[in-house]
This record gives structure tokens, sequence and C-alpha cells, in this order.
């Protein structure tokens, strides 16, 4: 394999690993920009559209219908979260509802597994999305589920520009990401932004669980845990609560993770989370506002 | 001419606490339609507590706020800007990160009539030319004094029937301070009804009909603009409490 096809190989696995932690880092950030909280619970929301996409297998749906199951139960997840856990804390201390996020997070993941148990189950793929295109006689290799997440994640991407820019409702869900109390005097219905935000982030949720477990191939009640922390990262680096930062994070921390792995020594691969890490403690040491927002204070 | 009862807009006996702190230790004023009243007072007497509780952001522990009859000290905040009153908040407070056009358009997120926002975003544009010029800058880079206008502007898109102004000199150098008050004046001539909170007494007289004095969360003084222009106890409220 020439060295040209090693690295074109890297880009297309850096760009599909990016395109995952960009859809899951742009739901976390809208949640903080209009909450100014941390949700958790996010990752959770996760496993509800991958479960509900692998029973909707399960019971004959195709791979599609049962994925867009999978986003609406997430977004249904979601909006309940809101209402339940989230809304008779919105005006209380930052230490309250950080701990109402995780305890929503461990209600979730211990339903899931009272559910499922915490052993991972097979993610049904249709074989038509694991067959595997070979290009440059075999030294590219990428399959049909590499071009699907690609295609979803831009296209929703596409969609969630349109609507934040184009639309009364994602205007206003950024004015007030930006400024709560001024959204009120213009005369935004906060409380409905707030669903809104929370419906939009958790379908997105919803779209990267069923795409994380369908390239993973497993279901677990856990497995929303590492895209969180890594999705996280993501946010932080482009500066939480900025959507188009978080959709640059996200990709910069899919590429940084291959270059880790594919370029760097052997003996430096198992460090890569570490590496992550840290660079995630230095953002937030040196550049709390990320890269978009480089004077912004960011609290958890 | 003032009777309170009969006014478009009336604040009784208006108390706001935080916590243990009365910041507004039960006032009460009104502004008949058509009529440009100023809300006067030093640093913390409490005038900006008054336009945000009107607004709906901070809610009375006693008095009541009525407004075309009603009462509206319990009413949500969009519900107040669809009723008719609109803010332009102290500091201005615009969204920064979204165009001048995007600031304008959410000003008029509580209208659906969608030629009235048309023609009043022309009128904006006529009132406030530079505007139209910055139609496409984000609004966080404009200066002081266009931001001001972009405040003014879009509280003014709501198609108010009352108009609550915080300060909109604050921040604004004074070429351009003269010709928001110049603005303001044309708005008056126009016929719309406004309550002014204003540092600057002699610009705010000129401007108002009449004019309230607060001092630490009270009605120290009110009158005729006239009658407080000449009136010595004016400029002793402003020392008075800091
Ligand atoms: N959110 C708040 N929490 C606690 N105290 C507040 C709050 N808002 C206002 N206050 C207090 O209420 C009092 C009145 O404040 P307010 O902002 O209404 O004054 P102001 O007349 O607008 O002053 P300025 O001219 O400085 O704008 C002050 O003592 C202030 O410290
Ligand atoms: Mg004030």
């Amino acid at each position: 394999m020439s060295g040209f096809e090693y690295i074109l190989q890297q880009v297309i696995n850096a760009v599909s690993l990016g395109s995952l932690y960009a859809l899951v880092a742009v739901g976390l950030s809208i949640v903080f920009g209009v909450l100014k909280l941390t949700n958790f619970a996010h990752g959770d929301v996760m496993m509800v559209g991958a479960f509900t996409t692998v029973l909707l297998i399960g019971v004959g749906v195709p791979f599609i219908p049962a994925l867009f199951g999978g986003i609406i139960a997430s977004a249904i997840a979601g909006f309940l979260i809101e209402r339940i856990a989230y809304r008779p804390v919105r005006n209380a201390p930052d230490v309250t509802r950080l701990l109402t996020s995780l305890a929503v997070t461990y209600i979730l993941e211990n339903v899931g597994i009272l559910i499922f148990t915490s052993s991972p189950h097979n993610f049904p793929l249709p074989d038509s999305l694991n067959e595997s295109w070979q290009l440059m006689g075999g030294a590219i290799t990428f399959t049909n589920i590499n071009i699907l997440t690609l295609a979803l994640t831009l296209l929703s991407l596409v969609g969630l520009g349109w609507f934040i820019t184009k639309t009364t409702l994602g205007l206003g869900m950024r004015a007030a990401s930006e400024d709560m109390s001024a959204a009120q005097l213009v005369g935004l219905d906060v409380n409905r932004l707030i669903v809104v935000a929370f419906i939009v982030a958790s379908a997105f949720a919803g779209l990267a669980g069923v795409l994380w477990a369908a390239q993973a191939g497993v279901v677990q009640p856990q497995m929303g845990f590492t895209p969180l922390l890594k999705a996280f990262v993501a946010a932080i680096i482009g500066g939480f609560g900025s959507i188009s930062g978080a959709l640059v994070g996200g990709f910069m921390l899919g590429a940084l993770e291959i270059l880790i792995v594919a370029f760097l020594p052997d003996a430096i691969t198992p460090y890569r989370d570490a590496i992550v890490f840290s660079l995630l403690i230095a953002f937030l040491l040196f550049r709390p506002g990320g890269l978009m927002q480089p004077n912004r204070e960011i609290k958890l | 001419m003032s009777d309170p009862s009969k006014a478009l807009f009336s604040v009784q006996n208006l108390e706001v606490r935080f916590g243990a702190v009365r910041a507004l230790k039960g006032i009460s004023l009104h502004v008949n339609k058509g009529e440009v009243v100023a809300l006067l007072g030093a640093n913390g007497a409490g005038k900006s507590t008054t336009l945000r509780s009107i607004s709906g952001l901070s809610r009375p522990s006693s008095g009541d706020i009525f407004f075309a009859g009603q009462s509206i000290s319990r009413v949500s905040s969009s519900q107040i800007v669809r009723l008719g009153i609109a803010h332009s908040p102290e500091g201005r407070r615009l969204f920064g990160s979204l165009t001048v056009a995007e600031n304008l358009r959410l000003g008029s997120c509580t209208r659906t009539d969608k030629a009235g926002i048309i023609a009043d975003t022309e009128r904006m544009f006529a009132l406030f030319p530079i505007l139209r010029e910055r139609h496409f800058q984000l609004a966080g880079t404009l200066s002081g004094g266009e931001q001001q206008q972009l405040a003014l502007a879009r509280a003014l898109m709501a198609a108010p029937k009352l108009l609550l102004l915080d300060e909109p000199s604050l921040g604004v150098a004074p070429l351009l301070i003269k010709y928001i008050f110049a603005a303001l004046t044309e708005l008056k001539r126009q016929g719309m009804t406004m309550l002014l909170v204003e540092q600057n007494i002699k610009l705010a007289l000129q401007l108002a009909d009449r004019a309230y004095v607060l001092r630490t969360g009270a009605v120290a003084l009110s009158g005729s603009s006239e009658e407080l222009l000449s009136d010595d106890r004016v400029a002793q409220a402003y020392l008075g409490a800091a």
C-alpha cells in the first residue's frame, strides 16, 4: 500500500469518526446553549435511540424506517427528561442542576440494564449496509454504513443550519443561548424554545446513537458513555454552547484520534484517550471558551 | 389630564424584593396614551427594576401593574409583549452573534402580520438609515451608538403601544445621543407612548411631558417637565443616594 493511499484511508476514517463526534457534540451544545447545563443524560438518549432501532429491526422493520423510529424515540426521551427532571430545577443552583443531570443518567442506564442486561447485544445491521467498497485495488476500504453515516450527518447538519439561520424558532434558540432575558424581552416564549432545543438535540443524539451502534456492531446500556465524553471534549474545543464550534471540534477530535492511532509510533497508541483528555484539561485551563469564543467563561 | 384610573398604563404600590432588599418600596405612577413620561433618579434608585417588573422579568411582592385596563403583574413576558409593551433594556442587550436583520426579525417575533412587519422594517430604516447599511453585519460588531439604534428599532418592531426605554444614551457618543433623542422626538410626534429612564436629566425633561423622580425605591418627586426642570430638588435626589 502506497503512502498516499494510506493517508486517504485515514482521512476517510477521520471524517467517519469525526462526523459521529460532531453529531453528539452538536446536541450537547444546543442544550448547553439554552440551559447552561451539561446534559450528561445525552449519552443515554443515544442509547434509547439505538435500542429502539434494534427492537424495530427485530420485529421486521427495515433499517431506514427503524433508524427514524430510533430518532423519534430519542426525541421523545429528551422531551420527557426536560419536562420531568430539568424543568423543576431550572432556576436552582448549578450544583443541583448538575446532580439532576447525573441522576437522570444513572436512572436511564439502570433502566436499560434492567430491560436489556448490561451485556452487549448484536446490532442487526442488514448485510447490504455491511457491504464494503474497495478502491485503488483494495488499498482503500469503506462500507455502505460509512457512506450512510456521512450522508446522514451532512444532511442533518445542513437541515440544522437551515433551522438556526432561517426560522424564527431557530434564531430564537440562538438568541436565548446568548441572552435569556433579552430573548424574553423581545417576546420569545422561553419554555417553548427550551422544549424545542431538547427535542432537536435529542433527535441528533438518536441519530448518532444508531449510527454509532451500527458501526460498532453492538448495543449496550452504557454505550453512550464514551461518545458523550468525547463529544464533551469536542464541544469544549469548539467553544461550549456554539453549534458551529461543536461541529469543528467534533471533526478535529476525530482527525486527532486517527492521527494518533495511524501516524504516531505504536507505543503511543494506547495513550490515545489520555492525550485527548489532556487536551480537554489544557483547553479548560488556557482557553475555556474554546476556539470559537476565546473570551468566554464556561461552567459545567 | 392625569387621572390614573383612565391611564393607558399604571403601576400601583409596586413593591419588588431581592431577598431581604426592598428595591421598590411601593411606587405608583401612570402614563397616559400619547404621553412621554421620564423616570429619573440616582444609580440604584430602582428605575431598571421598575421597567423589568413591568416586562415580567422581576415579579412584584405586592402591588399591581395595569395596562389597557388589565392587570399584567402575573402575565408572562412574551404575553406582555403581545399585549403591546416593548422594552429596550439597559445596556442594549442585543443578540451580538446575530445580524442586524436577524435582531430586527426577532423584535417582530410576536407578530403575524407579514405586510406590517415589512412596512415597519422599512420605517426603521427610514428612522435609522445606518441599520440598512449594516443589515447583514453582526450586531456585536456595531458601535455603541449603532447598537443603541438597533436596540430601539428591535423594540419598535414589536409595534408596541407603550415603549419602555432604559438609558438610551448609555455608552453612546455625544453626537449620536442628540441623533437618538431626535429620533425619539419624532416617535413622540407620531404619537408613541413612552416611559423613559435616563441619567441625562436635561435631555429627558426636554423630551418628556411629565416625570417621576425615584429615590431609594420610592417616588420622591413628580410633576410636569417644566416644573421639574426648575426644581432644585431634582438635582438633590441625584446627590442623595448613590
Ligand atoms: N437581580 C438583583 N438582585 C439583587 N439586587 C438587585 C437586583 N437587581 C437590582 N438590585 C438592587 O435593586 C436596587 C435598584 O436597582 P436598579 O438596577 O433598579 O437601579 P437603577 O435605578 O436602574 O440604577 P442605575 O441608574 O445604576 O441603572 C439596587 O440597590 C440594586 O442593587
Ligand atoms: Mg438601571
